[in-house]
């Protein structure tokens, strides 16, 4: 079974290069716009992965990560947040979320690859 | 398009248009003091998911211009730095250099290195003199070469915390990850591990011990430990002569307990906010779809034309199958149709800025108020109203519109208003422009007119006629033409733009209160409803949207003009008849009103004309295909269709029809003959009418 990716992101550009780059590595990707139907999709289904965004509408990425860390589903599922280097702040609220790890934008798919694999082997 | 980051660009490219468009609006509602803390947030998101985007793509110029807007938004959003009027506008400075940065990177244009440093500047002034942060100009990180290739050994001590665990983090990986460095020896201390009746799942009670002799530095294990760091005790020291180096990531799990807390606290989720659910279509898939349910259309029009022969007793089924089938494709029609329909929302939106331009180097005030942005049309009108519609504003706030002293003189107040609005009404598409300005000085319209040739100086004009001389071709109000107005494009060219959508344009106008431009477009620009009509055995299509009436006059309602022309009575007016055969050079058509019929249609400016015609045939929805890209461009003809028979017909533009009609009988006096006639006051009858139905 191949394994499952969740993405959470409301620039489309970004959710696509992420999709591509885990799809390529045999994930099977979910797209998801903003943190509020992120977690519609973990509801009932658990991923190997889930790598969102911070700055989003309706529901952010921290808010995101801390109430997945609710859910059964995802409570021990690697969350990856994409950060920006200026934001060493929100590196430490997002782990106070309960966020597994980050990924510093901008990323290349070789840099996004290897801390996928980083947190979920 | 094999390559994904050309396809991601493509993507990010839309995708930076909409976010410009969004960035430009919440500006817009700052400026105007419209603040509801959501409002700055998308402002801020809006910047920040470009600048991602952007440094994905490796658009430099792009990244570190956005990088100095995002950090003054972050700013302002955080409220570190007041939101003041003046700030607004550097940030629409900002905007414009942020848009011509997008466009540099989407045409691959070189961006000079200087480009927008006077806005960067301004937005760092800002930054400075709120005391705030100063702004670094942001690096991407280069991975340091190991400094020597020497092997190292290392002691690491590794003990997690249950915080590990509960983020998800598994020493299992890292260990991994470690053995990827070197040789690694592990020992794991189990001496915490409670008797089993009393272990809890959810705590950590393993320690590790590792050495690990690898060619890597002391980077690349804390690399390996980045996730984790607080949530572990983690000493790592090195094995090597005099130097051992300590270091101790080590934090209270309580205070990173409580700090979750707080921000828990401080952090309430947001209002409601609607979610719109798209997905996005490239629109040749949406065009194929439209040509396709095209073909249906026309297919299902040819059976229903051979269905129309069976008797009903003896096939019912299969010509209520049929009637079912039309009523379907109708509504799929209309389905597709919709996919294709867009709010004029991108259009206004740039209106706001182009409003703020003029007035600047007009030296006037005008408040731009927009309703209706929702309204959704073709994205053909989206892509094709803009300029028009720039024109026409640009006309209302130089022309329309006083000068401040001019307007308090009037006793109006100071800043002017211009209405733009956009509703649906009868099936068509209305857009509205409203200034509360002077009017039209008709007296310069008519005198420039009768200069121009355009009118004969002794003819007398409605109001109405003067407010529509405007729209001819060769028409300038020459002493008011400004750098603003005057760039070549007259109102001719706006009704021209329109006319080629399908739409009119008419015009009100009150001496001292100000001028109504109003456009009304179709719905819909691939299908349209028709009247198919004979003339000596040719099928035409009018579009029946402009159809007042069909009759048959008797003789004694028909008058004849000396030059040849009649007249009919309709509706207590007198109206020309249009001998289509002649227009169209149709032979063995009937010629005598009184024996055919006569089509009471309207045109532009609301004028009432009789077109004669043999016979109705029937009234069905046409799709319209271009001539001009199928054949050429035929005057009087909008576009042809394909009939249930199969055979092609011609869709008469009637407003072409009556342009060539007039120019016909009144060389040079182009417009005279529509309005020494006693159909002149008819224009302002049927400008009522033209609401109405």
């Amino acid at each position: 079974m191949s394994r499952t990716a969740l993405t959470i992101d409301d620039s489309k550009t970004m959710r696509d290069m992420v999709a591509f780059t885990l799809k390529n590595a045999g994930f099977e990707v979910t797209e998801a716009e903003n943190g509020q139907l992120g977690l519609d999709q973990i509801n009932g289904s658990s991923f190997d992965v889930i790598i969102t965004d911070i700055n989003m509408p309706v529901m952010d990425g921290i808010e995101f990560t801390r109430e997945a860390r609710k859910r059964a589903e995802a409570r021990t599922t690697p969350i990856l947040i994409l950060t920006t280097e200026s934001g060493a702040s929100l590196k430490n609220e997002g782990r106070t979320a309960g966020a597994t790890g980050w990924i510093v934008k901008p990323f290349n798919p070789e840099k996004l690859l290897q801390v996928v694999e980083k947190v979920c082997g | 398009m094999s390559d994904p980051m050309e396809q991601f660009k493509v993507v990010f490219f839309e995708e930076c248009s909409e976010l410009l468009v969004n960035l430009e609006e919440g500006l817009m509602l700052l400026q105007r003091g419209e603040n509801d803390g959501e409002t700055m947030n998308a402002v801020f998101r809006a910047v920040h998911s470009i600048k991602g985007g952007a440094g994905a793509f490796g658009f430099d110029a792009l990244v570190g211009f956005a990088h100095i807007q995002e950090t003054l938004l972050d700013e302002m959003r955080s409220n570190a730095i007041e939101i003041k009027p003046e700030y607004i506008d550097v940030l629409l400075q900002a905007f414009d250099i942020l848009s011509e940065l997008v466009g540099a990177a989407q045409r691959e244009d070189a961006v000079d290195k200087n480009y927008g440093a006077e806005a960067a500047q301004a937005m760092k002034k800002i930054m400075e003199t709120s005391g705030t942060v100063e702004v670094k100009t942001e690096q991407v990180s280069v991975d340091e070469e190991p400094q020597n290739i020497k092997t190292r050994h290392f002691n690491i001590s590794f003990k997690p915390f249950e915080e590990l665990y509960q983020r998800a983090n598994e020493p299992i990986l890292l260990i991994r990850e470690l053995n990827d460095l070197g040789e690694l020896d592990v020992e794991l201390n189990t001496s915490d591990m409670p008797d089993i009746t009393e272990m809890d799942a959810e705590l950590a009670y393993f320690s590790w011990k590792f050495v690990l002799i690898t060619e890597f530095g002391e980077d690349a294990i804390e690399e390996v430990f980045e996730f984790v760091e607080g949530d572990c005790e983690l000493i790592i020291t090195e094995e090597i002569a005099a130097t051992t180096e300590i270091t101790t990531a080590e934090t209270d799990p309580d205070a990173v307990r409580q700090g979750a807390q707080k921000t828990a606290v401080a952090k309430t989720s947001g209002g409601e906010t609607v979610v719109s659910q798209s997905i996005r279509v490239e629109l040749d898939k949406v065009d194929r779809l439209v040509n396709m349910v095209g073909e249906l259309v026309i297919t299902q029009a040819m059976l229903r034309e051979q269905g129309s022969q069976l008797l009903v007793e003896q096939y019912p089924n299969l010509v209520q199958g049929i009637e079912e089938l039309s009523r379907h494709i109708r509504d799929l029609q209309e389905s597709v149709m919709a996919i294709r329909a867009q709010p004029v929302k991108s259009v206004f939106s740039r209106m706001p800025r182009l409003v703020r331009e003029l007035t600047a180097s007009l030296d006037k005030k005008a408040r731009l108020v927009m309703t209706g942005e929702e309204t959704e049309v073709d994205k053909t009108v989206t892509e094709r109203i803009g300029d028009p519609l720039m024109h026409m504003i640009r006309n209302s706030v130089d022309h329309g519109l006083e000068s401040p002293t001019d307007r308090l003189d009037a006793g109006k107040e100071e800043e002017g208003t211009i209405h733009l609005s956009a509703f649906h009404r009868g099936g068509r598409i209305f857009i509205e422009i409203e200034d509360d300005g002077a009017g039209i000085n008709r007296e310069v319209v008519l005198k420039k007119a009768i200069e121009n040739g355009l009118v004969s100086p002794d003819a007398t004009l409605s109001d109405e006629e003067i407010n529509n001389l405007i729209f001819l071709p060769g028409f300038s109000t020459a002493e008011s033409v400004t750098n603003v107005s005057g760039r070549g494009v007259g109102m001719d060219v706006v009704r021209k733009n329109i006319q080629s959508l399908g739409g009119r344009i008419s015009i009100s106008s009150k001496s001292g209160k100000g001028s109504k431009f109003t456009m009304s477009l179709p719905l819909t620009l691939a299908v349209m409803d028709g009247m198919v009509v004979e003339i000596g055995g040719e099928k035409f299509v009018l579009p029946l949207v402009n159809i007042i009436q069909t009759l048959r006059p008797t003789p004694k309602e028909i008058n004849s003009l000396p030059d040849g022309r009649n007249l009919m009575m309709f509706r207590d007016e007198y109206i020309f008849l249009v001998p289509l055969y002649d227009v169209f050079d149709v032979e063995d058509a009937i010629t005598n009103p009184c024996e055919g019929l006569v089509v009471v249609v309207e045109g532009d400016g609301g004028m009432l004309m009789g077109f004669i015609v043999d016979d109705l045939v029937n009234q069905q929805q046409v799709v319209i295909k271009s001539l001009e890209t199928n054949y050429e461009l035929i005057e009087g003809v909008s576009g042809a269709t394909i009939l249930g028979n199969g055979r092609v017909s011609l869709i008469i533009d009637i407003a072409t029809v009556q342009e060539m009609v007039s120019r016909q009988y009144a060389e040079p006096q182009k417009y005279v003959t529509e309005t020494e006639t006693p159909s002149s006051r008819n224009s302002s009858l049927a400008q009522t009418s033209m609401e109405v139905h």
